[in-house]
């Protein structure tokens, strides 16, 4: 099987290890994540912070400042603004597409101005999941504990919140407070994942595996651990076909969940 | 208005003793410009049912929702006694089909009640069938009886229905109130419903707050009918609420919808055979 003899050659090199160390702990947090951005018709979210990101990383450059503190402090910054800002009722769509078109025209713009070089533009735009450190592999895998613990113990307050807010209030849960959580978990799987998929497919990694997830499943906590799965797998799909075709890992990985979702998509008229 | 403060002594007095659950107190809601609610004052006693009627556009569903905490208030005060458990059945739960959701789990993730307990409220209420299906998947009265039972397994002191019988048929409708009723005598906590149902109103409440931004009147059922603000909003036409109400006893229908002909006050007797007292008014 030459095939299998190619991948294991390719996950024996630690550059390839460290990028599915990566990968796998992105999607773990990213699935059960998305499937909440998707209940609450947020998928905008993660295009908006990533998008808002890439401000950041001029602005970290600008101040000598390393480009992960930019990028997680923009997207806390869009998060916190999306936050005060936000009303359920009328609706985020617009206020969403204002900051994510227009974070992205100003990040591009500021990124090069500030002379951070349009050679960086390619890596922030598309993600470098290959040129991943240890460290940067050690700090995604301890993000996703921090997070998947968060979600287990907040959990019935975000779905919750999420199916009513009145019936939240009502149940002794408060939504506000639930959905400043959120918003501060996305921040920080988004700033990781940009180092995958790139701030143009941040938020695939977030909507796909959810949506693939939806038509498998029953209850809401069913959706969130097949989200996780279907990203995980996913993800390692994607790297072996990314080194197989000698491709960029991010759009394969993103590819990846698409086949997923589309195998997925005829369940959900079966039911 | 202070004339008709007063209560019947009917049995329910002694239920409507002692500290109250929650009192509001000169509470305003403005929403875009427009005053919404304007200068409510009211409490809710243990163990009472306190029912408000009012024209569309009153009000009664942003009082609710102030009454729950969804809604804070622009002016005035919402105090609850601490501890207060609040069972809310909301007019309608608009769920996103995005999210996968049985009506088990549903009930789970509201009142934190186990498999068993579901089961066994989900038959007390008349639909055990829907215990593993999708909450998108059922009718408007299914869902209003998965509301209801949810809202009954948080063992609230105070349930909160916003027009609970919309979506029933009217047999269904008689059924969900004898059910409420029922349940309320066991548990024994106190009833906050809104309702355009008068018929209900009339023969189920303590108190009845008439709405219409304003507290317009309150007291005792048979009082605010006699109110002339409440024969304002809802008007005299030939005799009014009075004659409506007395409409209802000259017929019932029993559970299957049949007609049945019967004495005035038989169905209040056979709905409520321990209070008498607030319901002389029909007699």
């Amino acid at each position: 099987m030459p095939l299998i003899d190619t991948l294991r050659a390719a996950f024996a090199e630690p550059f390839m290890q460290r990028a599915l160390l990566a990968a796998l702990a992105v999607a773990a947090m990213a699935g059960p994540l998305g499937s909440v951005v998707l209940w609450r018709r947020m998928a905008w979210f993660g295009d908006a912070t990533a998008h808002a990101a890439l401000l950041g990383v001029a602005l970290a450059f600008l101040a000598d400042l390393p480009a992960p503190l930019g990028i997680l402090a923009a997207a806390l910054v869009a998060a916190l603004f999306l936050h005060v800002f936000s009303r359920r009722e009328t609706g985020n769509d617009a206020l969403l597409a204002v900051i994510s078109h227009g974070g992205l025209g100003l990040g591009l713009l500021a990124l090069v101005l500030s002379g951070g070089g349009r050679a960086r533009i390619e890596g922030f735009l598309f993600g470098d999941i290959l040129a991943v450190g240890w460290a940067d592999a050690a700090l995604a895998v301890g993000l996703a504990a921090l997070v998947l613990a968060t979600l287990a113990l907040r959990w019935r307050g975000l779905v919750l919140s999420s199916l009513s807010a009145d019936l939240a209030v009502a149940s002794g849960v408060r939504p506000r407070r639930e959905n400043a959580l959120l918003l501060v978990m996305l921040a920080l799987v988004v700033a990781v994942a940009i180092r995958i998929t790139g701030a143009l497919l941040v938020s695939a990694l977030l909507v796909i595996p959810a949506a693939a997830a939806r038509p498998l499943s029953r209850t809401p906590e069913a959706m969130a651990r097949l989200a996780a799965l279907i990203g995980m797998l996913a993800a390692l799909v994607g790297l072996s076909g990314a080194w197989v075709l000698d491709a960029p890992a991010g759009p394969a990985i993103v590819t990846a969940a698409l086949v997923l979702f589309l195998l997925a998509a005829p369940f959900g008229r079966r039911r | 208005m202070s004339r008709m403060a007063g209560r019947g002594s009917g049995p329910k007095g002694a239920a409507g003793a002692g500290a109250p659950l929650l009192r509001l107190e000169r509470v305003e809601v403005v929403r875009g410009g427009r005053t919404i609610l304007e200068d409510i004052t009211l409490e809710i006693r243990p163990g009472e049912i306190l029912t408000i009627v009012g024209p569309n556009g009153a009000g009664k569903s942003t009082l609710v929702k102030v009454v729950v905490g969804a809604i804070m208030p622009d002016r005035g005060r919402v105090w609850r006694r601490p501890g207060l458990v609040i069972g809310y059945v909301p007019q309608r739960l608009a769920l996103d089909p995005s999210m996968p959701l049985t009506a088990r789990r549903f009930i789970a993730l509201v009142a934190g009640a186990g498999e068993g307990e579901i089961a066994a409220m989900l038959a007390r209420v008349g639909t055990p069938h829907v215990f593993d299906r999708q909450m998108t998947a059922l009718s408007g009265g299914e869902t209003q009886r998965v509301l209801l039972a949810a809202a009954l397994l948080r063992e609230p002191d105070l349930l909160v229905l916003d027009e609970p019988a919309q979506g029933l048929d009217q047999p269904g409708e008689a059924a969900f109130y004898r059910l409420l009723e029922a349940c309320r005598r066991e548990a024994g906590f106190a009833i906050l419903m809104v309702s355009h149902d008068l018929h209900v109103v009339m023969s189920t409440s303590d108190r009845v707050i008439c709405l219409n931004r304003h507290v317009c009147c309150t007291g005792t059922p048979a009082a605010v009918e006699a109110a002339p603000e409440y024969r304002a909003l809802f008007g005299t036409g030939t005799g009014g609420a009075l004659a409506l109400y007395r409409h209802s006893h000259d017929h019932a229908h029993d559970v299957d919808g049949n007609c049945l002909p019967k004495k005035p006050s038989a169905v209040t007797d056979a709905e409520r055979p321990a209070d008498g007292g607030t319901t002389d008014a029909a007699d």
